[in-house]
């Protein structure tokens, strides 16, 4: 399958001497769904910055559906619709002119982006608001703007940097599934985050950067596959003076009445609850921590 | 450039530049009114009362004098002003960034924004012009060269506010020039007063000031009078200076001075 973006050795200094990019590579595929997953300060937006020509560049390549953003820039931007982390908007103009406006600057001929404008807004829910002055909406529909706004030039591949960062739940289900839908239809997706069920839940294939760097770059499956332990917490009636010994199971201590057991792919916890049994410890409360990928992922940033 | 390049580059230009329009329409009491109420008063006290004292200056009744000064006064700080705190504005609610992410080249973004500040430029100097024959009636010299000089001098000013728009990091930083800087160079730049009637040293002191050559040339434009300043000099110096500035624009765009980071 074709290469929807490929990132080679990307380097970033900012003018204040911080590396905020160190030899950056990535390939998305067509048709992907792919996330840039990293704690705060890793370097997704700098990395979504340079694809999205909002920040220069100290060194490296990037190539959007086969354009080089150097030798080709008209045509690589073409390929692209951004949302952005921040609002970027004029907070005085309409909701339509903003849209309308953007259409233009790609240049969309009038008749098309009114049929688009009206598509988008319709399919996230602003058709009503669209004579609305833009600081007049709430943060959730600024972001839905903002999503329109990256649509009107019907882009093959759509960043979102962030998208559904302080977003209520709803309103995430809801982006969830309207960009599921998008990538279902044939639009290349790729979102940053640092909430990791929306990484688990959404993507295909994920990248996990920090400090600068990808430290790991695969498919979610696979991911997920590498990492095989779960950590449950169990609540006891009993005090936990000391720490139960579960043969099998690495245990840890985890408050006055609960402990914390560490249980692998293909350990079963019945096995976990007879020993429990014996040791006539009442199990009051269990609990699994997490998803399995913040674990993982908080093993992976650990060490780098 | 290939044909839908071409009619790629003509939408985006012709949608920055109504956004342009539309904010001097949507503000005109901030875009226009202000330079016409001022140049009002200007008329009403030097022309009428304090003129009738002065009576003539280079041959010409005071208030046919000061007409082409005033005018030009309104085309530079307009001008200036528009496109300096527009793109200023844009880059501060980061709305700058949609036209950056687009393919958008460079000399569009640049000359959307002048060309919005030469049109606030004309209209206000169509106005005070009609406000001014009010007061008194002048039958236009040479249009070419009054409306020669008055498209160079917009698109000078459009863009020096552009360069201090796209440098700029705060609100200050663009309020600072007009105030301190192209005001004072308007009022001693022969607005009131032929500089042929300074004594000799302050002649060669205002010939530093760019200010005089733009209204010296608009007032020959206007009235046909003449003082030390060669026309066809100042307009070939006029334009190499647009040419240079566009082309520093366009380097400093491209070099994303200002924008990126
Ligand atoms: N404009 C800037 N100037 C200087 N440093 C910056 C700038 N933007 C980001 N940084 C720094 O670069 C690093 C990466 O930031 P960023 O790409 O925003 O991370 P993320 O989006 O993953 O949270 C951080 O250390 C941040 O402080
Ligand atoms: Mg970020």
């Amino acid at each position: 399958m074709a290469h929807m973006l490929t990132v080679n050795n990307l380097n970033k200094t900012y003018s204040n001497g911080i590396k905020a990019l160190k030899g950056i590579d990535l390939t998305v595929k067509e048709g992907d769904f792919f996330a840039l997953l990293g704690p705060n300060g890793a370097g997704k937006s700098t990395t979504i910055g340079i694809i999205s020509s909002l920040v220069n560049k100290t060194s490296g390549k990037v190539t959007i559906n086969g354009f080089d953003l150097d030798n080709n820039v008209y045509e690589a931007k073409r390929q692209i619709g951004i949302v952005p982390q921040e609002f970027n908007f004029n907070p005085f103009e309409t909701v339509l002119d903003i849209l309308m406006n953007q259409a233009g600057y790609y240049g969309v001929v009038m008749r098309q982006r009114r049929l688009l404008c009206e598509k988008y807004l319709k399919a996230l829910g602003l058709w009503e608001k669209r004579n609305g002055i833009a600081k007049d909406l709430s943060g959730g529909m600024k972001r839905r703007m903002m999503i329109i706004r990256a649509l009107v030039h019907q882009p093959p591949l759509l960043i979102l940097d962030e998208p559904t960062a302080g977003v209520d739940t709803e309103l995430r289900y809801f982006l969830w599934d309207f960009l599921r839908t998008m990538n279902r239809e044939g639009t290349t997706i790729i979102l940053t985050t640092h909430y990791l069920e929306e990484a688990e839940k959404m993507c295909r294939n994920i990248a996990i950067i920090d400090h600068g760097k990808i430290i790991q770059n695969t498919s979610m499956q696979n991911l997920l596959q590498q990492h095989n332990t779960e950590r449950f917490f169990i609540d006891i009636q009993e005090k936990t003076e000391t720490i139960p010994t579960l043969p099998g199971y690495k245990v840890s201590y985890a408050g006055s009445h609960s402990f914390e057991v560490k249980v692998s792919k293909g350990q079963s916890l019945n096995e976990l609850f007879l020993h429990l049994e014996k040791q006539k410890l009442h199990v009051t409360g269990l609990r699994s921590e997490g998803n399995r990928l913040e674990e993982l992922f908080l093993d992976m940033t650990a060490k780098h | 450039m290939n044909t839908i390049f071409k009619r790629f580059v003509w939408i985006a230009f012709y949608t920055l530049l109504s956004k342009e329009l539309k904010r001097i329409i949507r503000i005109w009491p901030q875009t226009i009114l202000p330079s016409v109420i001022t140049s009002s008063l200007y008329f009403i006290i030097f022309g009428n009362i304090i003129g009738k004292r002065i009576g003539s200056m280079g041959g010409f009744d005071y208030t046919m004098f000061v007409i082409p000064g005033l005018v030009m006064m309104s085309v530079i700080t307009n001008s200036y002003v528009n496109v300096a705190s527009s793109f200023f504005g844009s880059k501060f609610c980061g709305s700058i960034e949609e036209v950056l992410v687009a393919p958008v080249p460079e000399w569009v973004l640049l000359l959307s924004y002048v060309m919005g500040g030469v049109i606030r430029g004309m209209i206000v100097a169509t106005l005070v012009m009609l406000v001014s024959m009010v007061f008194t009636s002048i039958t236009v010299y040479s249009w070419s060269i009054t409306v020669m000089v008055m498209l160079i001098t917009a698109f000078i000013f459009s863009m020096t506010g552009f360069l201090n728009g796209l440098l700029a990091s705060k609100f200050d930083d663009v309020n600072i020039i007009p105030t301190f800087i192209l005001t004072p160079l308007s009022y001693l730049g022969g607005v009131f007063y032929s500089i042929s009637a300074l004594p000799p040293f302050w002649q060669k002191i205002s010939y530093f000031n760019p200010v005089i050559y733009e209204i010296s040339a608009f007032r020959f434009g206007i009235l046909g009078y003449k003082d030390s300043i060669d026309i066809i000099y100042t307009l070939t110096v006029m334009i190499i200076i647009a040419v240079l500035l566009f082309v520093l624009c366009i380097k400093l765009l491209k070099l994303g001075k200002g924008l990126k980071t």
